[in-house]
């Protein structure tokens, strides 16, 4: 990937976690620790790799973001905001009475909307589902499934991941946001996924481990998927990434910024963007 | 009534044939093929049918994902498994999403018999009617559920069918037209109605009958489905008749019984009784020894409407 390019997608991650305070701080809740970990793997798929039109969101031939994660909704539509499928002042409608932008995500309530989720594990099934019609038709589009760490404690998932293995399908690539924390507490407290490679790998995937905000190291990734294999990426990330005082904190899963605390982290991601900028 | 067809031999036979016409229709199973009959489509078609294994949840994630590229998914299992085990699936990824998945489930209430309580789903009409944007059928005999089964893949949107079980006396003839929501007066009569859907339409016909010879008129209504409710036949039959009856091969709550009385209690309040499983489990025996332990025989439907 160009150097321009990585610039370049590394100030719209500032921006687009600038719009998910501004966003969450004007409609009083949201998801900002899963939406910051996440943040990175959904701009590169929707700025870079993804075959999508804003244009024409349904076209056939297009490639599918399914975000099984719902509550990382704010991350997901502030980025689809600055792709384009709908304006950006919108997202001050977003968990209100009357909006298209649900706490959770629902499939086509707005443009580029593919997926309905909040209840957990059920999106990898679903990106199967679109990926053995896809084939089916002779397309050539991929379904990408961001799936949470602590997500994989639902049944469903595994479920998924044993037919996705078996059937070796080569058009749908589960992510996993492995921020390491879930609501109450670390992953590792609550239900322990020990090495989630060495698990998924013997349902018959190449597993990738990669520094999931490192948009050079994702793009090796997402370009090193060969064709006929079942591919899944285990994205290393940092729950709350890109605030300091919002990483590797439980509580800021759903926390609400306060005033000092909006002063705070915006201009930490102004000093980011200096840097970026110089 | 000569013909005694088993509904899911009907409901296999069905969805080849529609296979044949309609390409964009897609089975998907759970390991269930042999039993729900299936199997049909699955050998003539081979690349519009998945066996996912014994996953139900994960059966209908692919479903509904199927169906976002334009594909007509069958979901294919007992009804105690789909709405039973995977509610949450079909509530969020097939009714909420609002796609066009059809759940057809075999199998139903005690008519599954030996297999015992654990398999007698009598709450899968009970869940599905509450969902927004479904449409469940509950068909009794071989032309409705063939005719049942072809308007739930002609209507677009998510559709359960409840096929049932037991073989069933025949009601109706190739020329009848369904329609969806209109349930069909298989018996007129003025002194009293009943109103039944899937296996017990024939008890309540036979009950009718039987009723006749001793004067009394009685209505049978066959509830082609649970919702939509036929609004316009409770509140004649309501209107027309002193007492109305329903019977069912469900839990008395949240099934027909439910439905009907939802419609009097706001639009024409009459006496509505119901037969079917009171707040309890089944359990194994055959379903003529589970309908008689369990009040569903004719019987007891004219019983009761010796009850005052």
């Amino acid at each position: 990937m160009l150097k321009e390019k990585i610039k370049y997608l590394n100030q719209m991650a500032i921006q687009i976690r600038k719009d998910c305070i501004e966003t969450q701080r004007e409609v009083g809740s949201g998801h900002l620790g899963g939406s910051f970990s996440a943040m990175e793997s959904m701009i590169y798929l929707y700025f870079h790799k993804m075959n999508i039109d804003i244009k024409s969101p349904k076209k056939e031939d297009r490639d599918y973001f399914i975000l099984s994660k719902g509550h990382a909704s704010l991350g997901y539509y502030c980025v689809l905001a600055r792709v384009g499928f709908f304006p950006i002042e919108e997202l001050s409608t977003y968990r209100k009475i009357n909006s298209r932008l649900q706490g959770h995500t629902q499939i086509d309530s707005a443009p580029g909307i593919e997926c309905s989720t909040g209840s957990l594990g059920q999106g990898l099934s679903f990106g199967i589902g679109i990926a053995l019609g896809l084939k089916k038709k002779g397309l050539n589009g991929k379904v990408y499934v961001m799936i949470g760490d602590g997500e994989l404690e639902e049944g469903q998932v595994w479920e998924a991941l044993m037919l996705l293995g078996h059937l070796k399908l080569d058009n749908v690539i589960p992510i996993i946001d492995y921020n390491k924390l879930q609501l109450d507490d670390s992953v590792d407290n609550v239900c322990s996924l020990n090495n989630i490679s060495e698990r998924i790998r013997p349902f018959g995937f190449t597993v990738l481990d990669i520094n999931g905000h490192n948009f050079e190291k994702i793009d090796d990734a997402c370009e090193s998927i060969k064709e006929g294999e079942s591919t899944a990426i285990v994205m290393h990330t940092v729950k709350g990434k890109g605030v300091s005082f919002m990483e590797n904190s439980v509580p800021w899963h759903s926390k609400k910024v306060n005033n000092e605390e909006y002063i705070l982290a915006m201009e930490e991601l102004r000093l980011q963007e200096v840097l970026i900028n110089d | 009534m000569t013909n005694w067809i088993s509904p899911r031999d009907v409901f296999g036979k069905t969805i080849a044939e529609i296979g044949e016409i309609n390409e964009k229709v897609f089975v998907v199973s759970a390991d269930l093929a042999a039993a729900t009959k299936t199997d049909i489509f699955a050998k003539k078609f081979k690349d519009r049918y998945i066996n996912v294994g014994i996953c139900e949840q994960n059966m209908v994630g692919v479903a509904a994902g199927l169906s976002r590229t334009g594909f007509i998914p069958v979901v294919s299992t007992f009804a105690c498994f789909a709405p039973g085990r995977c509610y949450d699936q079909i509530r969020q990824s097939i009714a909420y999403s609002n796609l066009n998945v059809k759940v057809i489930s075999t199998h139903p209430g005690l008519s599954v018999g030996s297999d015992g309580a654990i398999h007698q789903s009598l709450d899968d009409i009970a869940l599905m009617r509450e969902l927004p944007n479904f449409i469940v059928l509950t068909p009794s005999d071989e032309i409705e559920t063939k005719k049942a089964i072809e308007k739930a893949i002609e209507h677009k949107g998510p559709v359960y069918v409840r096929v049932g079980r037991k073989e069933c006396a025949a009601y109706f003839k190739e020329e009848w037209s369904y329609e969806i929501g209109k349930w069909v007066t298989l018996k007129e009569g003025v002194d009293i109605t009943f109103i039944a859907h899937g296996c017990m339409v024939e008890v309540a016909y036979a009950a009718a009958v039987e009723l006749q010879k001793q004067g009394m008129a009685t209505r049978v209504i066959n509830a082609t489905s649970i919702k939509p409710v036929d609004k316009e036949i409770i509140i004649k039959a309501a209107r027309e008749t002193k007492k109305i009856i329903t019977i069912e091969d469900h839990f008395i709550n949240g099934g027909l019984f439910s439905a009907v009385c939802e419609v009097t209690a706001s639009e024409f309040p009459c006496r509505v009784k119901g037969l079917g499983v009171m707040d309890q489990f089944g359990e194994s025996g055959s379903p003529s020894e589970l309908y008689k332990k369990y009040g569903l025989t004719v019987k007891d439907l004219i019983k009761e409407t010796q009850q005052k």
